[in-house]
This record gives structure tokens, C-alpha cells and sequence, in this order.
């Protein structure tokens, strides 16, 4: 259906665009699918722990792209301080927002797991705009890069350019949610986990201390959105507020795949990846999260649990 | 959910009276406060009455009904641009173009809607849905010639003090009466819901969709009419900002941060009830600036903070989550509990 709808989009108001583009064999198009596919793989990771956190928890996390901006923050001063690479910080950065992660749930999100949704989602945001600002005051407005010799490494696949950083970011993406997904999946904690997302009071009737299992899928969330940080940290540049288009971007994703699901998370990052950088080299001027928005709202309208979401019960 | 009703949870009858004249004493005070303030205390109070009125705005779709709006700049950003863009470019009075804002943005309200409720989006789904109408708005806005990109519009200078043309160069104090008769016509338009028959269905939905549709309250209809409401009062909330500060652009009234502005203050002071969004801008909104203010020119013992761009939002930040751990059903709901406590002691 959203594929049908997009496709009929294109179709309608980029004929010509189209038309060039077989015509000249576009080598923009070609490059934008590809860059955004890899970006996709990012989206996918800050997604999951997004996606997990909902399932578990029942809970938008606003503050998700705060959290993956101090990972991104940890990244640049073990580079700057101690010469520590990007993808080895990965080591430090996940265990580091694991526990911020389960800090901040243990002192703020507790307390208000019985209050109305719109208390929640207003929490998390006080909590982004705090981590944003504390940022700012630790470390000012500048904007901090990482320089590393690979940087500008690449590869060319048929005259497409490819980033190998962003391929590594990419692959570093899968493999993260990949763990995730196994662990979930084969260990006793996952089936806890997994039993709460499911029924909360059956899970507690079980024996399972729902509000551990609360806490440890917050700081799993959380690890993610660090790991996303160190990852793209070769070819992006931190800043306070550097977070907040991821959000809104993994929001997307989360909806996109079905709030709650990984494997849609998954898809759904790759999705929003290329739908925005075919934005870019169609719609005018800086809109080129407008096509992002419109495959939202038509996901929410049509099929609102999702690609591959469960029906609602 | 549970809803506390302030004026209803005050001990009755015997303190009828100490009610009223307390009522009257407000009234009294909030008429002549402009004769009294200075230039910066004028411009905070009307900037309370502004952020009371949009927040009463959200309040009726976000608190009564229920329907969690997190982008309700949407609907403050149509407001600004129609009644702006129609007196630039067709020389249409403020006025009329506040009616006009008003009425584009109940359109656009009942658009979105539709769609969505039609579609059973509710809660998180909902809330995630308008905040993408908004930022739609916003991009399309940034990149359409005929709103004049991101460069916004400025509304041209007359010269002069009028009523009739919405502009005032040498006084606020008309801004202020003008933003006291929204505040206490959209005051008045809650008490009647909060006490009539649409009340109850509007909470009733709220408490229990199923269940009100079982009733006989048809849901569709009566979001709609939560959203129109809503829409146009923060429309003309829209059309007040751009008259007021005479510039507009689409970062500053379709932008995100307008939305969470919007919902803030009637969340902090108690989202369902009559004074909550009046409660919470008088908190929130001297607080942000006076935070502003202080930390950005620190005293003597805070020089420390000096030059730390940011402290004033960190603050901000963390009372906003205290707050909301300590008082979950806002201010007025808070006070009312303790209240009743105090009383039947």
C-alpha cells in the first residue's frame, strides 16, 4: 500500500525526473540511493533501542537522540584525550549509556510508569532539553570532529562513489542490533524482557521483576544510541543539539516498522535512509525530510502498527 | 486519570463568599496591573496571558478531550501566516485576518482529523501523527516563495497607534488588554465546557472511548469539535504574536519548540482543568525568563556561571522534570488534593 502510494508519487509529479533519469543514467540518483541506504543502517540502530524502550516500557523516548549526542561526546574526548579510535570507543560508549540509561530510568522514569502518557513523553523531553543544555555548558556550542586518516576513504562501485566510514557505520549498525536481537531472543533476560513487552502483570505473576527489567531495557536502549554516536562520529560532527534530527528520524523508523518490533525497526531505518536522500535530489530547496513526513503520515493513516507490526490488540 | 476540579473541591458554601471577593480582588488587580508595572513587567504579563492563552488552546483538545496534540504549531503558525500574509500582500485588516487564521486553521484541524481519527491513531500514535502535520507545515513554509522561504514576514510599520489596524509603536499597554479579553473570553468558553453536557462527553471520550461510544457519544464528532476549538483559539494566538512582535518566520511559529511550548505550560499547571494553562504559563513563564536573566548575567556568587551558555535551559530542564515526578496531574491538581487533605483535618 505505501510502497503503491509512493511509487504513484513519483510517478505523478517526477515524470520528467524520471524520465531524465534514464535517460542520462543518473549518477546522483544512483549515489543518493546508496549513501542513503548506508545512513538507513544508522536509523535502524537508534531505532532499536527507540523500538525496545516502547515495547518495554510503553514509553516515547524524546531523550534518545540526547543520549546518542553524549555518546557521540564520549567518542571525541577518548579520541581527543587518549587517541582512542571511533569504532574501538564503541567498547566504552555502550557499557557508559548503558548506565546513564538505567540512571536516569531508575531516578526519573520510575517514578511516573503510573502516571498519564502525556506526563511520560513530557519527562523524556525535560530530560533531552537537560542533557542538551548540560552539554552546552560543559562543552560549549563549538562543533567537534573527530580526525582520523580514513576519513575520507572510499570505494567505487560501478562510477557510484561509497563512503567506507559509512560503510563500517553500517555494518557496525547491523551487528550492534544484531546482539541485541540474539540476546532477546536466546537468552533468559531476552525472554524476560520479551515477557513484559508482552504482559506486564502476567510477566510479574511469574516471578520476573518487571522493574528491573524495566531498567535493564532502558540502558539497553540507551547502549544503542551510544554505540549509534561513536559509529557515525568519523563523518559527522558533534553539537548539543545534534541529536534531535535523529529523533526525529528514529521516530519515523519506530513508527515505520511498528512501535516494538526490531526486525521492522530494521527495515523501517533503511526505508527513512533512502526516502530522505531521493528527497534530497527531488524536492526543492531543504525539504528533504518532506518526503520522510509524507511516507509517515501515510504509514500512520493506512497501516498505523506498521510494516511489519502485529495487529493490535 | 483521575481530574481534580479546583472550584469544586473548595469547601463550599460558608467560603462562597471569600471565594468571590478573592475572584473580584483578581480582577481588580489584573485590570489596573498595567497602569502600576514598568516596561519589562508589562511585556512579562502580557507574555503570561499569551502563553495562558495558547495553553488554554491545547488545553481543551490536549486536557478534556484527551487527544495529546504535540504539534499545535501547526495550527499557531497558520494563524500567524494567513492573517500576516493577507495584510502584506491583499491589505486585509488584522482583525478579519485573525477570523481568517482562525477559520484556515480549523480547516486544516478538521483535514488532519478526519484522517486521523478516522483511522483510530490515538495516544503516542496520535501525538506523533500531528507533530508530523506541524513539521510538514514548517517545511513546506521554508521552502514556498509566496511565504517567502525561511526569510519570514515583517509586518510593515503604520506609524501610528491604532486599535482598528491591530498596532501599537508607543504603548504595550493595549497589547495587554487586548490578550486579557482572549484570555478571559477562551476562561469563560472552558468554565462553560468544563460545566456543560460537552464537558462530559469530552471527558467522557477521554476516561473511555469504548465506553462513550457505547453511551451514545459519538467520538469522530466530538474530537472534531475538540480539535476546531482548540485550532482556533491557538490560531488566534498566532495572529496576537505577529501583530505583537510584528515578525514572523517558519522556524519560530511552526517549529517544534513552539509545539512543546504550547503544551508545557497547561501539562505544569494541570492539563483538564479550568485553570491549569493560567496556572502553569504564571509559573513557568517568569521562571524561564528570570532563569534567563540571572544566569546569563550572574551576580557576584554565580559568576562562576558566567559566559556558560545553557544553564538557564538546563534548570529549566530539570524543574520540569521534578515537577512533573512531584505534581502528576499539575499544579492545580496538586493543590486541590492537598487541599481537601488540609480540610478534612
Amino acid at each position: 500500500m505505501i510502497v503503491v502510494a509512493l511509487v504513484a508519487y513519483v510517478v505523478v509529479f517526477h515524470w520528467n525526473d524520471l524520465a531524465n533519469w534514464w535517460k542520462l543514467n543518473n549518477i546522483v540518483l544512483r549515489q543518493a540511493l546508496v549513501s542513503g541506504f548506508l545512513i538507513g543502517g544508522i536509523y535502524s540502530l537508534i531505532a532499536t533501542g527507540l523500538t525496545l524502550i516502547f515495547g518495554v516500557l510503553g514509553i516515547i523516548n524524546f531523550a534518545h537522540g540526547a543520549m546518542m549526542t553524549i555518546g557521540m561526546y564520549i567518542t571525541f574526548w577518548a579520541f581527543q584525550l587518549f587517541g582512542v579510535d571511533p569504532y574501538v570507543s564503541v567498547i566504552i560508549t555502550v557499557p557508559a549509556l548503558f548506565l546513564i540509561g538505567a540512571v536516569i530510568q531508575k531516578l526519573t522514569i520510575q517514578p511516573v510508569m503510573a502516571a498519564p502518557a502525556h506526563n511520560q513523553l513530557l519527562l523524556t523531553l525535560g530530560i533531552a532539553i537537560f542533557i542538551e543544555n548540560l552539554l552546552l555548558v560543559l562543552f560549549t556550542g563549538d562543533t567537534r570532529a573527530v580526525q582520523t586518516d580514513y576519513a575520507g576513504a572510499r570505494f567505487f562501485a560501478v562510477d557510484t562513489m561509497i563512503s567506507l566510514p559509512r560503510v563500517w557505520a553500517f555494518l557496525g549498525g547491523l551487528i550492534v542490533a544484531g546482539i541485541l536481537y540474539l540476546i532477546l531472543t536466546r537468552t533468559d533476560l531476552g525472554k524476560a524482557i520479551r515477557a513484559v513487552a508482552e504482559e506486564k502483570e502476567g510477566a510479574a505473576l511469574m516471578g520476573i521483576d518487571t522493574e528491573r527489567i524495566s531498567l535493564i531495557t532502558f540502558g539497553l536502549g540507551a547502549a544503542c544510541a551510544g554505540a549509534a554516536g561513536s559509529l557515525i562520529m568519523p563523518f559527522f560532527t558533534a553539537t548539543p543539539t545534534m541529536g534531535e534530527t535523529f529523533n526525529i528520524m528514529a521516530f519515523v523508523v519506530v513508527v515505520l516498522g511498528g512501535m516494538g518490533n526490531i526486525p521492522g525497526a530494521l527495515l523501517g531505518g533503511i526505508i527513512v535512509g533512502i526516502t530522505e536522500s531521493l528527497g534530497a535530489v527531488f524536492l526543492p530547496g531543504s525539504s528533504k525530510q518532506l518526503g520522510v513526513f509524507i511516507v509517515f503520515i501515510l504509514v500512520l493513516l493506512f497501516h498505523p502498527t506498521g510494516l511489519l507490526g502485529r495487529r493490535s490488540g | 486519570m483521575a481530574k481534580v476540579d479546583l472550584v469544586n473541591a473548595l469547601p463550599a458554601p460558608r467560603s462562597t463568599v471569600l471565594v468571590l471577593a478573592l475572584r473580584g480582588l483578581v480582577f481588580v488587580i489584573v485590570l489596573v496591573l498595567p497602569l502600576v508595572l514598568d516596561s519589562y513587567l508589562l511585556s512579562l504579563a502580557i507574555l503570561i496571558l499569551f502563553w495562558g492563552l495558547l495553553g488554554q488552546g491545547w488545553n481543551i483538545m490536549g486536557g478534556y478531550a484527551g487527544q495529546f496534540s504535540f504539534g499545535h504549531a501547526a495550527f499557531y503558525g497558520l494563524g500567524a501566516y494567513t492573517s500576516t500574509w493577507l495584510l502584506v500582500n491583499a491589505g486585509v485588516n488584522p482583525w478579519i485576518g485573525m477570523l481568517a487564521g482562525g477559520l484556515v486553521a480549523v480547516v486544516f484541524g478538521l483535514f488532519t482529523g478526519f484522517l486521523t481519527f478516522r483511522y483510530g491513531l490515538r495516544g503516542p500514535y496520535f501525538a506523533l501523527a500531528t507533530f508530523a502535520f506541524a513539521e510538514m507545515l514548517r517545511l513546506i513554509a521554508i521552502n514556498w516563495e509566496v511565504v517567502n522561504k525561511s526569510r519570514g514576514i515583517q509586518v510593515p510599520l503604520r506609524g501610528t497607534d491604532s486599535l482598528l489596524a491591530f498596532q501599537f509603536e508607543t504603548t504595550k499597554v493595549p497589547y495587554y488588554y487586548i490578550i486579557l479579553g482572549m484570555v478571559l473570553f477562551t476562561l469563560a468558553l472552558t468554565y462553560w465546557i468544563d460545566h456543560s453536557k460537552l464537558g462530559y462527553y469530552f471527558k467522557a471520550i477521554r476516561e473511555n472511548e469504548e465506553a462513550a461510544a457505547a453511551l451514545g457519544v459519538n467520538p469522530l464528532r466530538y474530537k472534531l469539535l475538540a480539535m476546531s476549538i482548540s485550532a482556533f483559539i491557538t490560531a488566534m494566538g498566532g495572529t496576537f504574536y505577529s501583530q505583537y512582535l510584528l515578525f514572523i518566520d517558519p522556524e519560530i511559529v511552526f517549529g517544534p519548540q513552539a509545539s512543546v511550548e504550547i503544551l508545557l505550560r497547561p501539562i505544569i499547571g494541570g492539563a483538564g482543568t479550568v485553570l491549569g494553562p493560567i496556572v502553569g504559563a504564571l509559573l513557568l513563564t517568569p521562571l524561564s525568563e528570570f532563569a534567563r536573566t540571572l544566569l546569563r548575567e550572574p551576580p557576584g556568587f554565580l559568576a562562576l556561571l558566567r559566559g556558560h551558555a545553557g544553564t538557564d535551559m538546563m534548570v529549566f530542564g530539570a524543574l520540569l522534570i521534578v515537577t512533573i515526578i512531584l505534581m502528576p496531574s499539575g499544579l492545580v491538581g496538586w493543590v486541590a488534593k492537598h487541599w481537601n487533605r488540609l480540610v478534612k483535618r
